[in-house]
């Protein structure tokens, strides 16, 4: 194997270790604010996993979009949340037999999927610089969905309000 | 391409490797004579009382939602931005449509006092 | 002997980091030093003249400081969370020098006809990567301001994450205009186009919004709210000590330098000297201390806000000023057809 191959391997592994260890974390932590810190690791190893895959400006969006805002907005919600700060809560509670199954099935389909699809190593290399042919196909292919995306944040930003205000 | 980032990869871990060196010494030098008074929270002075985790405004809340909403704009700008010379005046007008609908959100927002803190 | 293309890229690498981080700590050891001055004659006073005073400056200063700062008792508040408020300071300092993986600091030269680039990593999306950075500086301080369980470093924590959340998208937005004139994201490739005329002169708007935004991300005065002293004693900092308190200064510092830093390469040219002349870091370090010394200036100079005022700032008069900027930009260059 060549050297950036073996680079490649090798940095798959760590990302997805980093990613597992963070959401076993999340998912453990008594705390919901370590949890929360869990989870922001995971996040990061994901985006480790597209930087490994060549989708680097994935892997920025992914950075600012869910580690930079999104994780930000979880931390917000723990600290407003009435008692959720002040103790530890148990990691578990009365629903986690079915928490548990619907986890498992979802595995089983995921597995499912991952095995039975043929996996085509891509052979052509896209040349140069992918931004400019990310902003052809969001404003040529993808332009109708490109626009969709504006009235989604407006419907967002409207239902902010709305809960802010309740 | 991996090999561009493996500089940035090097950085990561000559940074990391510095903020737990630094962290190490804090803790290893200096004298360590701690006091029930010395570690309780500073409160300029005062006894202490309650709990620093409280709720907090609802508005630090929207504030992050704004947030998320305007971040997700400004990824959308940016491959637009770079080929706009490319795009024209197609590129303006889909970009318009695109910030005129979110400019109404924008416009409800101040309106509904969003942007208000007191 | 021949080595791997790859080994001697780590190689590179290890010592070009090794080097910007060394100076990159120089520099905010002595930038403390020259706020002190700074502020100093402002407000017309002396400053400090006494460790290790040649005419009248204390250049030894900075070094008896990490002195102190080193040997200071490092305690862990029995409220606090211990882990988290450990690692913040840490959180806070690595993500201040990660920006600078991307930074070109001069012009790509040969040496012993061995191509040396004075740039960490030149990327396609280094516009994008310095912002994802920025953005993960927020934990730092929101860490450490829940880790400390401290009534103001709560406070202060929570205040500067949605005042540096608020502003980013203001930074983020003014540099729009830049990235439609370069027709790049690579920090590199932006300031090699700038050789003759720079940005500034397309982008004064963009450019003054780029700078106050970058005020406010730094928490600086006029918007140092985090850590208005006369309300919330030192902010998320309240609790530290020893060398952990000096990693968020650092950080603090480095931020400075960081959000100068972009100033100059997305707006001044970056390292390239004016009409073209002479070429290289000299000028990317003129451009900086300019830029820090107005920040210090307005320190000494500017009354804090309100945190209201600056809120309300921030969206509703930076923000639309940002789109704005964006659009005429768009109209101009295709009016004119540049």
């Amino acid at each position: 194997m060549s050297t950036p191959l073996v680079l490649t391997y090798v940095g798959f592994f760590v990302m997805a270790a980093i990613t597992l260890g963070g959401a076993l974390m999340a998912v453990s932590a008594r705390n919901l604010i370590r949890a929360a810190l869990g989870l922001i690791i995971a996040l990061i190893g994901i985006a480790g996993i597209y930087f490994v895959l060549e989708a680097e400006f994935v892997a920025v969006v992914q950075i600012l979009v869910y580690v930079g805002a999104i994780s930000i907005l979880i931390l917000f919600a723990v600290m407003l949340t009435r008692g959720l700060m002040k103790r530890d809560l148990p990691a578990q509670n009365a629903q986690w037999i079915a928490a548990a199954f619907i986890s498992l099935a979802m595995f089983a389909a995921l597995l499912y999927v991952a095995l039975s699809t043929n996996w085509r190593a891509v052979e052509t290399q896209v040349a140069g610089d992918l931004i400019p042919k990310l902003g052809t196909e969001l404003m040529t292919t993808y332009l109708l969905p490109f626009e969709a995306v504006s009235l989604l944040l407006l419907a967002a930003l409207v239902g902010a309000i709305v809960i802010a205000r309740e | 391409m991996p090999v561009d980032y493996l500089p940035i990869l090097v950085m990561i871990a000559i940074v990391t490797a510095f903020a737990v060196i630094a962290l190490t010494l804090s803790a290893m030098t200096g004298p360590r004579r701690p006091n029930p008074t010395k570690l309780s929270p500073y409160e300029s002075g005062m006894p202490p009382f309650g709990s620093a985790r409280r709720r907090f405004s609802i508005k630090y809340y929207l504030t992050a939602v704004l947030f998320i909403l305007f971040d997700i704009e400004i990824i959308f700008f940016y491959p637009w931005a770079v080929l706009f010379r490319d795009l024209g005046w197609f590129g303006l007008s889909a970009m318009g449509t695109f910030m005129l609908v979110l400019l109404i959100g924008y416009v409800y927002v101040w309106r509904k006092g969003g942007f208000e803190w007191d | 002997m021949t080595l791997d293309p790859i080994v001697i890229t780590l190689i590179e690498a290890v010592v070009k980091t090794i080097v910007v981080i060394v100076a990159l700590l120089t520099a905010f050891a002595y930038l403390t030093l020259v706020e002190r001055y700074v502020i100093a004659k402002i407000q017309s006073r002396i400053g400090p003249n006494r460790v290790g005073a040649i005419g009248g400056i204390a250049l030894l200063q900075p070094i008896a400081d990490a002195i102190k700062m080193i040997f200071k008792e490092d305690f862990w508040p029995s409220q606090a969370d211990k882990i988290i408020y450990t690692i913040a300071p840490g959180i806070a300092v690595g993500t201040a020098l990660l920006a600078w993986a991307v930074m070109p600091l001069h012009p790509s030269t040969e040496i012993f006809g061995y191509r040396v680039d004075f740039f960490i990593a030149d990327v396609n999306i280094g516009v994008l990567y310095l912002l994802a950075i920025g953005s993960l500086g927020v934990y730092g301080i929101v860490l450490g301001g829940w880790g400390s369980n401290n009534k103001y470093s709560m406070l202060g924590a929570l205040r500067s994450t949605a005042q540096m959340i608020s502003y980013e998208v203001s930074l983020g937005l003014a540099l729009v205009g830049v990235l439609m004139i370069s027709g790049s994201l690579s920090l590199v490739t932006i300031v090699e186009k700038q050789s003759f005329i720079w940005n500034v002169v397309w982008q004064p708007l963009g450019f003054i919004i780029y700078f106050i935004a970058a005020v406010a991300e730094v928490n600086r005065l006029p918007f140092d709210l985090p850590e208005a002293e006369t309300e919330l004693v030192a902010g998320y900092q309240t609790e530290y000590s020893s060398l952990k308190f000096a990693l968020f200064y650092m950080a603090e510092y480095i931020n400075m330098i960081t959000v100068s830093a972009i100033a100059a390469t997305m707006f001044l040219g970056g390292y390239q000297g004016p009409f073209g002349i002479l070429p290289g870091v000299h000028w990317l370090v003129l451009k900086i201390m300019f830029f820090i010394f107005v920040m210090m200036w307005m320190r000494g100079t500017l009354p804090r806000f309100r945190y209201d005022q600056l809120m309300r700032f921030g969206w509703q008069v930076l923000l639309p000023l940002a789109l704005a900027n964006i659009f005429i930009t768009a109209l101009v260059m295709l009016v004119v057809g540049a």
